[in-house]
């Protein structure tokens, strides 16, 4: 086989630094959203690929729905001690204090949809034309449609049907005032891709992707970590288990999986091995055929 | 380990879309849960089977309507290789999203209904590859289970398509007979189609060889990003970002920057904490020169033993993607490397008729429409010839009205 062609991932990695650059050189206010999930940190790394010894040309912005996992927040703030660069919080519960959004109530409330009003209202406040995401096509059917420059209209609107043509390397940015470009650098990249350059660049995670025990409750089939933001009733049986998360998000929609993966060889083994996708731990995506897509439409990153 | 990418194009309903599902259902790459989702839906075979077309059929409106609107990328991998697929609509009216997936392929997988031959899309996408350099084609001729498995059938294709390939200058063929629906020579050999004796589909695809122009006199490095910290420390600090597009750069390198054309001599490459002796093509690097000269966004650096051409008057192909047609009077911008300028199109030279391949001289370049025009631009352009460098020849057209992107442009020569 030809010799001449980069490693897989040196070739990845190249590609989302050139991306993350072309933002720099194309938006006047870009941002970088930074869910303190995997993805967004793997992004920050790269993007100290791309600017480093400068500093990064937009700040990091996290749409925090209050749900949080402590062990996210925590990293979060270490890292941006350590990194020295710009962060910005846009709170759900803002919103929900100006009567923008309505709190859900019953069982299965989340806040997990509000987050996308106050995505949009600190895009609209900070004037951002072009939002930095570590979305991937592998996740979800509707991603995998995507473009790595996606223009976003003024209402925050994904229309799959009228997507800009997109060739070679060459990424569009133009845009009209009010609306938005949402920029996916490691479009490309499947979950086993950033979990062998997590491992090969040696970043550091938070520890609730390692394998650890923590009280959960089993609905609708899924183990989700009790926390106070998840209503409960007799019905829930709180049980000690042996647990991880494959992707972090806000607590009352990620579910754990089952899991003895300690260090970071045996999370690699273990989602090689895997029978089910990333996103199937996630209640938000089981709700319809078009889950996603429908909320892609309406602003969602 | 390296990446293939590939694209499946032919005619609505060839099969493209079962085809890649094929593909990942064979060789065991779709998960339990992706899995269920199948079976759950309600668009079925005919014969009661799962439409495996839904796998990457991921809008709403084309599960609707059983066809592709947008390109979709699949990722998979066996033992040998990587694969990002990307699996583009067939119909006339999403040409554009094809012409998006195709534009990064390595290789383009051609399917052919064997009940039909060659029809105008296959025509139309294989100048689109043959356009786009993309290095390698397969023609799979599909539905070969409704055809009773015929070799007389496939061979006529084949000798069908051979014209068009020399018509069109693609000269590296292979052809597969296969059925997207049942397996046959996809991921398995086929043992239907006892005839053929070559490869199947995936162990083609695992082995084929791609190459990347790694030679030192195509050094090409659009700057994207001039990175100064203006820190006490980092005072004079100066590094050019950018990703090295074709041919590799080692310190010490004569170079020349254009379109200023000021040459000095590299000093230093960087990959934030690393040193790499040489950028190859595809590294996004940070490039020092021994001089002090004025570098900005949209320059190029290059081997100052092979430059590139520098003009404002350029002869092009073009494909015009957009409803609103071709005006010649208008102002559009054109967007090639890192570089955007105004640019107008001074000349509509010739368009192709898709049926007979021949020229056509209707002047009216609509939605779909190929053919070669000369576009002036308000600041020179540092380019190859598409067709001897595709990495530094690629430009897009983008109407500066709506700000999309509505023509892609092939370049071929200055004519200033
Ligand atoms: N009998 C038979 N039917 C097939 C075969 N491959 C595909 N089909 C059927 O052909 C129809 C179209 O298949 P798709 O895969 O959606 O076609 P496509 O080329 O992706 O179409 P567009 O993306 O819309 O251009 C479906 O009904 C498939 O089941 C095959 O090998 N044999
Ligand atoms: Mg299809």
């Amino acid at each position: 086989m030809s010799t001449n062609r980069l490693d897989y991932l040196d070739e990845l990695e190249a590609e989302a630094i050139y991306i993350l650059r072309e933002v720099a050189g194309q938006f006047e206010k870009p941002a970088l959203l930074f869910s303190g999930g995997k993805d967004s940190i793997t992004l920050v790394h790269l993007a100290l690929k791309a600017f480093r010894p400068g500093k990064f040309p937009f700040p990091l912005v996290h749409i925090d729905t209050g749900h949080n996992f402590e062990e996210t927040i925590q990293y979060r703030d270490e890292m941006i001690a350590r990194i020295g660069e710009k962060l910005i919080v846009g709170h759900v519960q803002d919103s929900i204090d100006e009567g923008k959004v309505i709190e859900q109530t019953g069982k299965n409330a989340s806040r997990n949809a509000l987050q996308t009003f106050t995505l949009l209202d600190t895009i609209a406040k900070n004037g951002f034309d072009a939002c930095i995401g570590g979305a991937r096509r592998d996740e979800e059917k509707a991603r995998a449609k995507e473009r790595i420059f996606s223009v976003r209209d003024e209402f925050g609107q994904w229309d799959p049907k009228r997507q800009r043509p997109e060739l070679w390397n060459i990424y569009n940015g133009k845009i009209h005032k009010g609306e938005n470009v949402r920029v996916f650098p490691i479009s490309n990249w499947t979950e086993l891709d950033v979990w062998n350059y997590i491992r090969r660049e040696n970043i550091p995670l938070p520890t609730i992707y390692f394998a650890h025990q923590r009280d959960c409750i089993t609905r609708n089939g899924q183990l989700m970590a009790a926390s106070p933001f998840l209503n409960m009733d007799e019905e829930d049986v709180v049980e000690r288990r042996n647990v991880r998360f494959r992707t972090v998000g806000d607590m009352t929609c990620t579910a754990a999986v089952e899991s003895y993966a300690f260090e970071i060889d045996d999370i690699i083994s273990e989602i090689a091995d895997s029978k089910i996708s990333e996103r199937g731990a996630r209640m938000d995506d089981k709700v319809s055929e078009a889950a996603m897509e429908e909320r892609k439409k309406g602003g969602y990153f | 380990m390296d990446i293939l990418k590939f694209i499946t194009a032919g005619s609505v309903d060839d099969g493209k879309s079962t085809l890649i599902g094929r593909l990942l259902y064979d060789s065991d790459a779709i998960l339990a849960d992706q899995l269920e989702a199948l079976h759950a839906s309600n668009r079925k075979n005919d014969d009661g089977t799962i439409d495996l077309a839904i796998l990457t059929d991921g809008l709403k409106a084309e599960r609707e309507q059983g066809i592709t609107i947008d390109v979709a990328y699949k990722y998979f991998e066996t033992d040998k290789r990587k694969f990002i697929i990307a699996d583009a609509p067939g119909h006339i009216q999403y040409t554009r999203n094809m012409v998006t997936g195709a534009s990064n392929a390595d290789l383009a997988i051609i399917l052919i209904d064997a009940r039909r031959g060659v029809v105008e899309q296959t025509t139309r996408h294989s100048f689109l590859v043959s356009l786009l350099q993309i290095q390698k084609v397969v023609i799979a001729v599909n539905k070969m289970d409704m055809v009773d498995y015929s070799e007389d059938v496939f061979n006529n294709i084949v000798a069908d398509y051979q014209k068009i390939a020399a018509k069109l200058n693609i000269s590296d063929v292979t052809f597969i007979p296969v059925s997207a629906l049942k397996g046959d020579n996809i991921v398995y050999p086929s043992t239907a189609i006892s005839w053929y004796k070559g490869d199947s589909l995936l162990h083609h695809l695992e082995n084929v060889e791609i190459n990347r122009d790694n030679a030192s006199t195509h050094a090409r490095l659009p700057v994207q990003w001039v990175v100064r910290p203006q820190t006490d420390e980092l005072h004079d600090y100066r590094g050019y970002a950018g990703r090295v597009s074709s041919g590799s750069f080692k310190v010490n390198d004569k170079v020349t920057v254009l379109p200023s054309g000021f040459t000095s001599t590299i000093s230093k490459i960087e990959l934030y904490d690393t040193q790499p002796a040489e950028a190859l093509a595809g590294m996004s690097v940070t490039v020092h020169l021994k001089d002090n000269i004025d570098i900005s966004r949209g320059d190029i650096i290059v081997n100052s033993a092979g430059e590139p051409q520098l003009s404002s008057v350029i002869e092009a192909d073009l494909c015009w993607m957009d409803t609103r047609g071709l005006d010649t009077s208008l102002t559009y911008l054109v967007q090639h490397n890192t570089k955007t300028v105004r640019c107008k199109i001074r000349e509509m030279l010739h368009k192709v008729n898709i049926n007979t391949l021949e020229k056509d001289f209707d002047e009216d370049f609509k939605l779909n429409d190929i053919g070669r025009v000369v576009i002036k631009t308000a600041e020179p352009l540092a380019f190859d010839p598409y067709q001897e460098n595709k990495a530094n020849g690629g430009a897009v057209i983008i109407d500066s009205r709506t700000n999309v992107t509505v023509g892609a442009l092939m370049l071929r020569q200055s004519v200033e």
